[in-house]
């Protein structure tokens, strides 16, 4: 096997180099800017050698085609905007840099061998892979008591999840005798009528959602991600909020769209209640949060249940609403938290929610920024967020589930009510402190980045929706 | 489709949105520049665009597609067709030189780089409104072009008189586009589709159909013609939704030129030729713009016989002639409604760009009675105001002679009563205008100034910047209408025929006698009403005096605008305040509104609170929650098994 063989692979193998320099790099560079500076280049360059990567791997074990092509899209773009918050953040924390973003760089690795798993051992190495970069990236404040609980939280319930995974993983692979998709895939359709009464199999199914309920942060699975996100560095938390989100979606196109599909039924059963107690739950205790990093962190929960809406439609057109749902999530959500960072300074801690009373007056620029992203998570056109929520209630009506479509509206509704306020505190109140802001040129880029997209996706969403339909190929 | 049919809207929505980021910081006096860029730029595109149309490249593309459901698709796209064509050349021509006349008389205002930018703004509201080729990108260009009529009616918002007015017109609007609404919904549950061409396709065949409304059988095409035409009513200020538009003399008279002239209120006019398949197929709705438009027409000149306010003229006058216009499309004449829609733009701008340069001169003084022998002061002014009179009273060889006589010919020439009702009315109509238009003219140019010494030494002509728009504006007034001279004069027609493709070629059922009638009568119907006006105000000035003395209680009604707005006060103002004040507020918004927006969130987040209170923080927890979680998927799955469902 040759190093062109390799090809499909290429972008996981430039981000694992990627990583490997930067740890040696830590050790003789002086000036730990220079790393998030080489981090980006090399991103970027991973970033266009997605397009060109075609095909499987390892005898089917990795397959690049456009559907991991448009998760590993999304994921460097994340790794892209994570880095560029992170630079000035780590300073104010006074965090190091080296590890830092060769931990961002091996998640980013992690979640995209797990879009581009043709196998579920395959997708168990990866998902471990980013598990373990995030839970230490958690605790990565190690002299902050809340980051090093976070990540300890995180790890104790990631493990137990893990563990899950693995029995559901095994029971599938007892009752179809294969861990490839495909072969799955084939062995559920050889069944036919008689998969649905097969125990071993059904349990299984009820196994993978709670696993995927578990990195998604579905409800009841989601206990740990307020507490792990407040905790976390935000810088972290953004990066997290998205990553093995999306990542989760990924596993979710591969393991119930593709290998047990034949049991869709009873997914879609198991997932209606889930996904109705994941938007109610998120968006009712989002009300009552005072921190900021808090409510994001329920908003983001919230999210991920209209996400999961569009998986119940078991059709193409749900799962592309789904994914591109992630990708506009991505850069409402990052540019949320860039904004909370951009509050974070030497002695200002920023992130309870009546730091930002008349933020409009003190920074309006900020205070804009902040609005257009808090429209977008709402739903409000002309930004993203609402063709994020169009295209999965307009895939829900089609697909016949008109009650639940309905629920999401009015669930929806709630959200309102926690986001406009951050809005109204911002332009409707005096300010109560003088609210210092950071003047990173890095964390500018990246708040240009978010909104430009979330203004771009929401008046010429058509590139987008293309994009992620074509990418609906499963191979 | 190619760059410059996107650059035609996309540059003025550029200028605009420089202009409001950075106008009141950086740019400040120097605003003019990037809105003048913007609107000069999609001038020279337009133009472009004209001149291919003129070769026969007709433009009907989506640009994008903004969302889509089922059959139902939200895009935008353009159609660039003669009718198109035409009104790109109108909006984009009247707005440059109301930018340009803008920059002397906007000079100093504290809101300067905020004028712009709505002035650009609205630009490309208009372009969009004009240039769409769906019904939805027409109504989000009609409801934009509402807010910035708003926004520009009530520029100095400071003024209590002028925030009055913007609201007047947006919430009288609102009727209006309620209909429009309507309509426009009704169009796509008849048709399946928002786009001209497939609605225009064959609506035909919709003919028969009849749609149930309280229990009556309408006619479909009908109900969607007249929802259709209330927004035109409201848009173009006709009976009885005309009231707003005098009023909105109240912004900057440039303003009154560009959006209460020249565009916007031509919407409505637009809007029935655009649409003029569906009409065309309903007799009855085409008989409602007719007298809608006649009535309108005659009933709006009489009011502006009596009125002081120099803008207020010239405003009744405007509703006068849109009356005029809708009178073309009833009797199905669309050519003959658009070709006089095209030169009133110019006589009309150009009349209130002028009164806006005589206001300059005296100083915000808008009575005319307080004016008086201006020509020699502002002889530029006198001139091409004096041109733009002609025009509009019809006196041969200029351009609204040619614009006006059509119309009254086709009415005339349509056969059937309606026809003859209309061309009465019109022919009235006709009089009445040559002799307001020239009681403007003689009563603040002609004679001694009235206004006293002191004013009379700050008489002076406007600047360049304001008189080079008005004799680029008079020009057109005067040679605008040269491209539609009738066959009877040996002319080609071609303006109709130009438009043909677009609104068919409306049939007259007269002789060339007849239409000679028609023609003669018309040049006598205007030279009597300039000499009248010259005989009252002129030779004996006391003659009008006598008259409002001698028969005060019809002055009266005429001064008071037939009471319309007293009408509208005790009718629907007043009942809606009451019914505000005592059963909204008092009822719906302390008991049930108020009870829902306090309620609910108290109930969530009480519901909050105590479902926080599960997030204890333990991690022992937190796994007892998760394995919970999965048990309850277990125990569904077993339920399944051995009951066979969920």
């Amino acid at each position: 096997m040759t190093l062109a063989n390799l090809r499909p692979m290429a972008p996981e193998l430039i981000l694992i180099a990627l990583g490997l320099v930067l740890l040696m790099l830590d050790l003789i560079c002086r000036k730990k800017e220079m790393l998030a500076i080489v981090t980006l280049i090399g991103a970027i360059l991973a970033f266009y050698f997605i397009k060109g990567s075609h095909g499987g791997l390892f005898d089917g074990m990795f397959i690049a085609d456009l559907y991991s092509n448009f998760f590993k899209t999304v994921f460097i773009i994340n790794l892209l905007l994570s880095t560029l918050i992170s630079v000035k953040y780590l300073d104010t924390e006074r965090a190091l840099h080296g590890e830092y973003y060769a931990l961002l760089v091996f998640a980013t690795v992690g979640m995209m061998t797990m879009a581009s798993a043709g196998n579920l051992i395959v997708l168990y190495l990866g998902l471990e892979l980013m598990s373990l970069s995030i839970y230490v990236l958690c605790g990565f404040l190690r002299n902050n008591i809340k980051s090093t609980e976070s990540a300890i939280k995180y790890f104790l319930l990631g493990a137990f999840s893990t563990a899950i995974l693995l029995y559901a993983i095994s029971l599938l692979y007892g009752s179809t005798g294969s861990t490839d998709f495909n072969k799955i895939a084939n062995a559920v359709a050889v069944m036919g009528a008689g998969a649905a009464l097969k125990p071993l199999l059904l349990f299984s199914v009820a196994l993978f959602v709670t696993a995927v309920g578990f990195k998604i942060a579905a409800v009841p699975f989601h206990m740990w991600s307020p507490d792990v996100y407040e905790g976390a560095p935000t810088s972290v938390t953004a990066f997290m909020s998205v990553g093995p989100k999306a990542a989760g979606f990924a596993i979710i196109g591969k393991i119930f769209f593709v290998a047990i599909f034949g049991l869709h039924v009873e997914w879609v059963k198991l997932l209606i209640p889930i996904s109705v107690a994941t938007m109610i739950t998120g968006n009712v205790l989002a009300i009552s949060q005072t921190n900021i990093k808090r409510m994001l962190a329920y908003s983001s929960i919230a999210h991920a249940g209209y996400a999961l809406l569009g998986i119940l439609t078991a059709d193409g057109d749900g799962l592309t609403a789904a994914m591109n749902y992630m990708l506009i999530y991505m850069f409402m959500n990052v540019g949320a938290f860039a904004v909370v960072i951009m509050l974070r300074t030497e002695d200002f801690a920023g992130d309870e929610l009546k730091d930002y009373l008349g933020l409009a007056k003190t920074h309006p620029l900020a205070a804009f920024l902040m609005m257009i992203f808090m429209f977008s998570l709402t739903g409000i056109p002309p930004t993203a967020g609402f063709i994020g929520k169009f295209y999965i209630f307009t895939a829900l009506i089609h697909s016949g589930q008109l009650k639940l479509a309905v629920a999401g509206v009015l669930i929806s509704v709630i959200s309102a009510f926690f986001y406009l306020r951050v809005v109204m505190y911002m332009y409707m109140k005096d300010p109560e402190v003088e609210t210092p802001v950071s003047d990173s040129l890095y964390l500018k880029v990246a708040l240009a980045i978010s909104v430009v997209m979330v203004i771009v996706i929401g008046v010429f969403p058509g590139k987008f929706i293309e994009f992620a339909k074509a990418s609906l190929i499963l191979q | 489709m190619t760059l410059k049919h996107v650059l035609i809207p996309a540059l003025p929505l550029a200028a605009f949105i420089i202009n409001i980021l950075f106008g009141k910081a950086i740019l400040r006096t120097k605003a003019h520049w990037i809105a003048l860029i913007g609107v000069a730029g999609s001038f020279l595109c337009s133009l472009s665009a004209l001149s291919g149309v003129l070769s026969g490249h007709i433009v009907n593309e989506d640009l994008f597609t903004w969302i889509t459901s089922g059959s139902f698709k939200v895009s935008v796209g353009f159609l660039i067709d003669p009718l198109t064509a035409v009104m790109l050349i109108v909006v984009n021509t009247v707005s440059l030189l109301v930018h340009i006349y803008s920059i002397g008389y906007m000079h100093g205002d504290k809101g300067y780089y905020r004028f712009f930018a709505f002035l650009s703004l609205f630009t490309f509201s208009m372009l969009m409104l004009v240039m769409g080729n769906n019904f939805l990108q027409m109504y989000f260009g009609w409801e934009a072009v509402g807010l910035c009529s708003y926004f520009l009616i009530g520029f100095w918002y400071y003024k209590k008189s002028a925030a009055d007015a913007a609201k007047k017109a947006f919430i009288v609007n609102r009727f209006g586009d309620f209909g429009f609404g309507l309509g426009v919904i009704l169009i796509f549950l008849t048709f399946g589709s928002l786009h001209y061409s497939d609605v225009f396709k064959n609506p035909a065949a919709f003919a028969g159909q009849t749609i149930m409304i309280c229990g009556h059988s309408f006619n479909l095409i009908t109900v969607i013609a007249l929802l259709l035409f209330c927004g035109a009513v409201g848009k173009s200020a006709q009976l009885p939704l005309h009231v707003w538009l005098p009023d909105a003399m109240e912004g900057p008279t440039p303003v009154s030129a560009l959006i209460h002239a020249a565009t916007m209120v031509t919407a409505g006019v637009f809007m029935v030729a655009r649409t003029n398949s569906i009409f065309v197929l309903s007799p009855t709705a085409m008989a409602v713009v007719a007298v809608t438009g006649g009535v309108t027409a005659i009933f709006a000149a009489t009011i502006a016989l009596v009125q002081k306010d120099i803008k207020r003229i010239i405003a009744y006058s405007t509703v006068s002639q849109l009356g005029y216009m809708f009178v073309a499309c009833g009797v199905g004449a669309f050519s003959a409604g658009i070709f006089h829609l095209y030169t009133h733009a110019f006589f009309k701008a150009l009349l209130f760009l002028g009164a806006g340069s005589v206001i300059h001169a005296m100083e915000g003084e808008q009575d005319i009675n307080m004016m008086g022998g201006l020509k020699k002061h502002m002889p530029v002014t006198y001139l091409t105001m004096l041109l733009a009179s002609l025009s509009i009273s019809g006196v041969p060889g200029l351009s609204g002679f040619f614009s006006k006589d059509e119309i009254l010919w086709m009415a005339y020439a349509h056969g059937g009563g309606i026809g003859k009702f209309v061309y009465l009315l019109g022919a009235i109509t006709a009089l009445l205008t040559a002799f307001y238009s020239f009681r403007l003219i003689y009563v603040t140019f002609h004679g001694g100034f009235r206004g006293g010494h002191d004013k009379e030494h700050h008489l002076h002509e406007s600047p360049q910047s304001m008189t080079l728009p008005l004799i680029a504006l008079a020009l057109g007034a005067v040679a605008a209408g040269y491209v539609g001279i009738p066959h009877i004069l040996g002319g080609h027609d071609s303006f109709a025929h130009f438009l043909a493709p677009v609104v068919g070629e409306a049939e007259a059922h007269g002789s060339l006698s007849q239409e000679w009638f028609v023609m003669i009568s018309s040049i006598v119907i205007a030279i009597t009403g300039i000499l009248a006006a010259y005989y009252f105000y002129i030779k004996n000035t006391k003659i009008p005096e006598g008259i409002a003395k001698n028969f005060s209680p019809i002055y009266k009604i005429l001064f008071n605008k037939y009471y319309v707005d007293e009408i509208y006060d005790v009718l629907i103002v007043k009942p809606a305040y009451w019914f505000s004040g005592a059963v909204i507020n008092k009822i719906t918004d302390a008991i049930v509104i108020e009870g829902v927006v306090n309620g609910l969130p108290t109930i969530v987040e009480w519901f909050s609170r105590r479902l926080r209170k599960i997030q204890t923080g333990i991690v022992l927890h937190y796994s007892m929650f998760m394995a919970a979680g999965m048990f309850i998927l277990l125990i569904l799955i077993l339920s399944k098994l051995y009951t066979g469902r969920f």
